[in-house]
């Protein structure tokens, strides 16, 4: 049973962890990770900061610190290299709740009666092309300003306010507007991680012989456009929209989905021919 | 007969159709953010912690990581909240709840890792922390409310201030109701007040007569066309004093020739 959800049981641990670090670096001064998700110092030593807010940054006319930029390759090279889309899944806190969102529509069948989803999930692009025009001409990182992410995280860790009503708003548009509304179609900082992540190492791979159609797999996917090989075709799932969460594989009953490394995994086919 | 539904769109009449609803929707979200990001920006009565760059550049610099508010050992220092109408995530404080205690090892400046708190702002000529430079705000004293100008004696402001005899001074005069007692009316000099706050907190009035506001709402501007002439270092500023001569209908002539010229006297005359 547990083997069923040992990725969404992990993922929970990593997030919740992370905001435990944070906390009790704010309340106890217990500094092993201080700050929150836009910037935070590691070990009191290691900058790490959010790459996507550099940006903003740069595009508000800032003048960008050496640790600033520091953090933000580090982040960078992390999810290039080896995460991918990682951060949505298993770091960032609104995942929670639109996970819970989905989980809802899934066993209410709201999935049923609104099967059409109206909305393009490229908006997302279109939003971070908006947040860097915006920054440039009003002079401030301008998503940093709105971002329910960033209300989440500082309200976890700093204080909530208000910031329950925007969880709330982002919980009901899940819910009862659009499927994976914030995460899979508007939020520009997923979107900024899929681009990044496009040719990260840790891939989701498809084995079409084993695979028998039953399409858990897609109904359980948060962004299931990437996996449009299943049934089909035996091969990784390439887009960075693919947020490593891992659901797929726990669902799938036929050992038809895994993890693997993407160049080991060619290298050794190569070795079989 | 066919009726619109069924008339078949081309692809390119489709591709431009696509194009126009994209730039709409672009330039429809786009301004409401932008006008929500300027609604936002305007919020000019809040005080930063020590160091921070001019507000603008502030705005721009922040990443709202929260270092400086974890390092602040009095628990001064707060992230904007949903709620509290201030740039969402900049650190800030409120005086009269939690003032400045001005730390000499200023721990909250060294943390920020985008220099938005900026560390040579406050340091001395010998490169060293000296929290008496920060400029966070300046006191104001609103004499109406200030019981030390009625003539009760109070001095809870001066003797609460970290640069005791600098920031705030006693003025003495005589009270000439009673014809036997003094005034000791605090001053404060807006170029030593680092706006800690330690005042607003220490005034016994129910809402505090002394407060702190950001600098650039409470102090004026003389520009460059008025010096002290006594003063050697101030007449330096004449240097960068630029002329600006306005002209209108009277001025177009000289005063001698404007008087003399019998057209232009009916036209003051009417």
């Amino acid at each position: 049973m547990i083997k069923k959800y040992r990725f969404l049981i992990a993922r929970r641990i990593t997030q919740i962890s992370i905001m435990v670090l944070y906390v009790i670096a704010n309340v106890y001064g217990i500094n092993i990770l201080m700050g929150n998700l836009s910037s935070s110092l590691l070990l009191k030593t290691i900058p790490l900061s959010d790459p996507y807010a550099v940006l903003q940054m740069f595009f508000a006319g800032a003048v960008i610190s050496f640790d600033i930029l520091l953090g933000a390759l580090f982040i960078t090279i992390f999810y290039m290299i080896i995460g991918g889309r990682a951060f949505c899944s298993w770091v960032c806190p609104v995942n929670m709740i639109t996970d819970l969102a989905n989980y809802l529509r899934r066993k209410f069948g709201f999935n049923l009666i609104q099967k059409k989803q109206p909305a393009s999930r490229n908006i997302r692009y279109w939003v971070i092309v908006i947040s860097f025009v915006i920054s440039f001409f009003m002079g401030l990182a301008a998503f940093e300003l709105v971002s329910p992410i960033s209300m989440v995280h500082r309200g976890i860790i700093f204080g909530l306010g208000f910031g329950w009503a925007t969880m709330l708003v982002i919980f009901l548009f899940d819910l009862f507007v659009l499927k994976n509304g914030w995460c899979g179609h508007i939020c520009p900082l997923g979107g900024f991680y899929s681009l990044v992540g496009r040719f990260s190492l840790i891939r989701v791979h498809h084995n079409a012989p084993n695979c028998t159609a039953c399409m858990k797999c897609k109904e359980v996917c948060p962004e299931s456009q990437v996996l449009h090989m299943v049934t089909k075709t035996s091969m990784p799932v390439l887009s960075g929209e693919c947020t490593n969460c891992g659901r797929c594989i726990e669902v799938c009953d036929d050992n038809a989905l895994n993890f693997s490394i993407k160049n080991l995994k060619k290298e050794n086919e190569n070795e079989v021919r | 007969m066919k009726t619109e539904q069924n008339l078949p769109i081309s692809e390119r009449r489709k591709f431009f159709l696509t194009i126009a609803r994209s730039t709409g929707l672009a330039i429809l979200g786009g301004l409401t953010w932008s006008a929500y990001v300027s609604e936002v920006k305007a919020t000019s009565l809040i005080l930063r912690p020590p160091g921070a760059l001019a507000e603008d550049d502030f705005l721009a610099t922040c990443i709202k990581c929260g270092m400086c508010v974890e390092a602040c050992p009095f628990d001064t220092l707060k992230l904007a909240r949903p709620g509290d109408n201030k740039p969402l995530g900049t650190p800030f404080f409120i005086p009269r709840e939690i003032p400045c205690y001005m730390c000499t090892d200023i721990p909250c400046v060294p943390v920020c890792p985008t220099k938005a708190l900026d560390i040579k702002s406050v340091q001395n000529e010998e490169k060293k922390l000296d929290i008496s430079k920060a400029q966070m705000g300046v006191a104001v004293i609103d004499d109406s409310s200030c019981i030390a100008f009625w003539g009760i004696q109070c001095d809870a402001c001066y003797r609460a201030c970290p640069l005791l005899g600098n920031a705030i001074t006693i003025d003495y005069s005589k009270n000439e109701r009673t014809g036997k007692h003094a005034f000791l009316k605090p001053v404060v000099h807006t170029d030593v007040c680092t706006g800690c706050g330690l005042c607003e907190k220490a005034c016994v009035t129910q809402k505090a007569a002394i407060f702190v506001l950001p600098r650039d709402i409470a102090l004026g501007k003389v520009g460059d066309h008025y010096v002290q002439g006594w003063n050697k270092k101030d007449e330096k500023r004449v240097e960068n004093a630029t002329s600006n001569t306005t002209k209108t209908k009277i001025s177009k002539d000289s005063a001698v020739d404007s008087l003399n010229n019998d057209s232009d006297m009916e036209d003051l005359l009417k």
